[in-house]
């Protein structure tokens, strides 16, 4: 990823650089990878062809009228006006291809609503603006997040071949099981939508919704949300991986590993201090990563909707406040709960950071067993 | 429709007189009391043209944007205040005044009525107009920016998660409701009360007639969307739960509620079309209307669907799966009526002798993209393959060709039609051909790609986009460009025509048949004080 000199705004350079840009788009929609959105593309595919009969019929003979019937070449107009017969012949054939269309819709549709005898079931939980997996009966379960650079989205490096299509960590899935999903939200609506699965269901906060795919083919699968949940509706990518169960079966097992561990250097980490510059470090990181879509990178906040952290009354005056809202959120607002989200290691940097940064000198060096104490503090 | 008026004779004096001393004020009160159908006519469609620059300008800040992947000229938030406020605008702004202006000028006209039957409310319904707008806009200059949900709103990203502006936007909604609600009360007791001696129902015009069920449309969902509106206010500001898991609310429950609304709106904003261009068709091929009564019977079948299909829009929002089937099935019925228009259309150009001037070429390009609109709806219905359009460009596009295409494409041929009878001067013909060539081909440029692109996987409302969209969506701008500029042509049309041009002759059109085209060029500032009898 080379770091390029900033676009110069002329119209010439604006093309050239689109196209130097441009993959090839296909023309049509995706066949994908599963039976069902096989179906699904013939269902599209039959529908279009008689939308094209249809047309080049009613256009033909429209355009022939325009071409013979013109004043200009001495016609006289007819007189007819009615025809009972022609009226209930074009509402009859209508309904006729219709019903036609509408017996292998219905067939499929029921095929896609049957959710059960799933081999795994994956819960998907949408917030502002992420994805959270939750693989059931196991304790496995992750945020995955956009992974491309922030530099490449404001045009300082040229941007990757998976633009806005990659994550940190994606949804790995076994092939030739029946996987169930489970989609809900923890803020607005988000919709979870994979092409290659034809899959596209709205995650409802309050309120769980179920769709299931099964796929063959081991590969990269990109979607991205389509509902409209905010600011950075267009920054929070589907990225699912499908790899032979055996893969999946050594994945998963490294993942709970490494999860494992990660609690037990969580332990550790109490005993221990990070100092201020491993912290501040750390801290920018995940602020960028995680806090800087709202409150910004300069965390001045948008006036009348992310509250600015520069200058914050509570994290100036309040630290425990402070330490609470970021673990627990805020109800009603678009705060989140960053206490499931990110290690004590992250939480400690990222508060350690806000409470130093952009002028707010407070000094503190928040550490790992200051943030587990606010944590088990309201437990008790 | 054998049309004839026998205007009694004694009476012609009188009117002359009453024409010269028509008692209206001059300057800006003149506009600000006026209860003339036809200056509020005029001053409906003015706003309409106004608010259709305004929301086009926020068109071009959106295909600035997407001109290329990337973050270039405008921040996430603040294009998603302009996908908003586009859309607020086009439909109540643009769309639904053009028409209800269309309506105070031709209705009374029409039917041989001498104004509208509520004068002063007709009065009241458009100067409340202005300011629901000047709230609207102004919101956005509110900290924390105007409405960024999407023109539909749905909750909870419009009450818990939206900027205070929510509560300036509910508040011009009602506002607008309540214009919308007075105009159609107007149109229906104008209609059914108004019409002159032997205007039977079935020898009204067939624009008479889409705006008279319109009306009834009106009258029936815009209190629905003043209800949800509401609720998105206590939800928001008063600590009710209508949308509200927590508090035993269900956010689906809106989406419900809006496309209840949303559905017959859609209908609202085309059915008036359906009618002018039954008007236009019949008038440059010299040949009736094939089918009246069926276009009167498929109207009013399409009226009453429309309030059976709302939950379409909500395939992907998890409904039982009966549910989606019901809805699947109702939405390709519509298919049927819609059809029957197409068709009694293309008969009616059958063996008629036609010619080709800027309104007719208007409402054939209508026919045509307006039908390519009713194809993408009909495989938007077909629900397991709504799965992978929805929420695309192919919905974009989809929408844009019924209602760009389709409803603006109708009131622009409209414009040209009636122009020449509301300012007494021809339109210059050249002028209008280059705008009606310039849009269609600009148009589809900006409109038709977006299929592609919807179906290749591109989600709406992303200010930003992968890289295998960037040549499409250049192309598209590039269109949206062009159509933009090539509106202008219109306002230079307009100003022209105003201002002189070849005085139209009362007809004005040789094909031309209606009580409309009775009176004289200008149409004088009264008409039909006494009613003519129609035979």
């Amino acid at each position: 990823m080379a770091k390029t000199r900033s676009i110069r705004w002329s119209l010439p350079t604006l093309l050239l650089a689109a196209s130097a840009n441009a993959a090839a788009m296909p023309l049509n929609m995706t066949k994908g990878v599963t039976e069902i959105s096989q179906e699904v593309y013939s269902l599209h595919m039959l529908i279009f062809w008689i939308c094209c009969v249809i047309g080049a019929v009613v256009f033909g003979i429209m355009f022939v009228s325009i071409l013979l019937h013109r004043k200009s070449r001495g016609v006289q107009p007819a007189q007819f006006h009615e025809s009972t017969k022609i009226e209930i012949l074009w509402t009859a054939i209508p309904v006729v291809i219709l019903i036609g269309m509408a017996i292998p819709a219905s067939k499929t549709l029921i095929a896609m609503d049957d959710t059960s005898a799933a081999d795994v079931t994956v819960q998907i939980t949408g917030s502002q603006w992420k994805w959270h997996y939750k693989y059931l009966g196991s304790d496995l379960e992750y945020y995955s997040v956009l992974a491309t650079p922030r530099e490449q989205i404001t045009n300082r490096f040229t941007k990757g071949e998976n633009y806005l299509l990659e994550v940190d960590r994606p949804l790995v899935i076994p092939t030739g099981q029946k996987i169930r999903f489970l989609m809900t939200s923890d803020d607005v609506i988000h919709s979870w939508w994979v092409p290659a699965f034809a899959i596209k269901k709205d995650a409802n906060p309050g309120f769980i919704n179920e769709a299931w795919t099964r796929v063959d083919e081991p590969g990269v699968y990109r979607g991205q949300c389509a509902e409209l949940c905010g600011k950075d509706h267009a920054y929070m990518p589907v990225v699912v991986v499908a790899k032979s169960p055996e893969d999946y079966a050594a994945w998963k097992l490294a993942e709970e590993t490494r999860i494992a561990e990660a609690k037990a250097a969580e332990q550790e980490l109490l005993a221990m201090n990070m100092d201020m510059d491993e912290l501040m470090a750390n801290g920018e990181r995940t602020y960028i990563a995680y806090c800087a879509a709202c409150h910004q990178p300069n965390g001045a906040g948008l006036p009348g909707i992310f509250p600015a952290l520069a200058g914050s009354d509570l994290i100036l005056n309040d630290k425990t406040a402070h330490i609470d809202i970021v673990l627990n959120g805020k109800s009603g607002t678009a705060m989140q709960a960053f206490g499931r989200q990110l290690s004590l290691k992250e939480l400690a940097s990222v508060l350690t950071y806000t409470r130093n940064a952009w002028g707010n000198d407070t000094g503190d060096a928040i550490q790992a067993a200051d943030v587990y104490k606010v944590q088990q503090g309201e437990g008790e | 429709m054998s049309v004839v008026i026998t205007e009694p004779n004694d009476h012609e004096q009188h009117d002359h007189d009453h024409d010269h001393h028509d008692h209206k004020p001059s300057g800006i009160t003149r506009w600000l009391y006026t209860t003339n159908h036809k200056d509020i006519g005029t001053m409906y469609l003015v706003f309409a043209l106004v608010m259709f620059f305004i929301g086009g300008t926020m068109a071009m800040v959106i295909r600035l944007e997407l001109f290329q992947p990337g973050m270039q000229f405008v921040e996430p938030h603040f294009f998603n205040q302009m996908t908003t406020v586009h859309g607020l605008i086009m439909v109540f702004g643009a769309v639904m005044p053009a028409f209800t202006g269309l309506a105070n000028w031709m209705i009374p006209m029409m039917i041989g009525a001498p104004d509208m039957a509520l004068p002063r409310m007709n009065n009241w319904s458009f100067w409340i107009l202005p300011f629901a707008f000047l709230i609207l806009l102004l919101s956005l200059f509110m900290p924390g920016g105007g409405p960024s949900f999407g023109w539909t709103f749905y909750a909870p990203l419009s009450t818990t998660y939206s900027s205070d502006s929510t509560a300036l936007f509910v508040f011009s909604v009602h506002i607008m409701g309540i214009s919308s609600i007075m105009g159609a009360i107007n149109v229906i007791v104008t209609i059914w009360n108004m019409r002159a001696p032997g205007m039977t129902w079935m020898k009204m015009p067939l624009f008479v007639w889409t705006w008279f069920i319109t009306a009834f449309l009106l009258i029936m969902v815009m209190p629905v969307l003043a209800g949800v509106v509401t609720m998105v206010l206590t939800d928001k500001y008063f600590g009710t739960s209508f949308f509200d898991a927590a508090g035993g609310g269900d956010p689906v429950l809106f989406q419900h509620i809006f496309w209840f609304f949303g559905h017959p709106e859609v209908y609202i904003m085309i059915l008036p079309a359906f009618g002018i261009v039954s008007a236009i068709i019949p008038t440059f091929a010299r040949k009736k209307l094939f089918g009246y009564a069926s276009m009167v019977y498929a109207t009013a079948s399409i009226a009453i669907l429309s309030f059976l299909v709302w939950a379409h829009h909500m395939f992907t929002t998890g409904m039982p799966v009966f549910a989606t089937l019901f809805f699947m099935y109702a939405t390709m019925l519509i298919a049927v009526p819609t059809g029957v228009k197409v068709f009694n259309w293309v008969a009616t150009m059958w063996r008629g002798a036609m010619t080709f001037e800027v309104p007719m070429m208007f409402a054939l390009a209508f026919i045509v993209l307006f039908t390519i609109g009713g194809f993408s709806g009909l495989m938007l219905a077909i629900t397991p393959a709504d799965f992978q359009y929805h929420d695309t460009y192919f919905v974009v596009a989809h929408f844009h060709y019924v209602l760009v295409t389709g409803a603006i494409f109708s009131i622009v041929a409209a414009v040209y039609y009636w122009l020449p009878k509301w300012t007494g001067n021809m339109y210059d013909e050249t002028l209008g051909q280059w705008h009606f060539w310039c849009s269609l081909i600009s148009v589809n440029m900006l409109f038709f790609p977006m299929h592609f692109v919807g179906l290749a996987g591109m989600p709406r409302r992303i200010p930003d986009y992968a890289l295998q969209f960037a040549d499409f969506n250049a192309f598209i701008s590039i269109g949206g460009f062009l159509f933009g500029l090539s509106q202008l042509i219109f306002v230079w049309v307009l100003i022209k025509c105003a201002r002189g041009g070849v005085k139209a002759t009362d007809q004005v059109w040789e094909g031309a048949e209606g009580l409309e085209w009775e009176v004289p060029s200008p149409a004088p500032y009264h008409t039909f004080e006494t009613p003519p009898v129609i035979k």
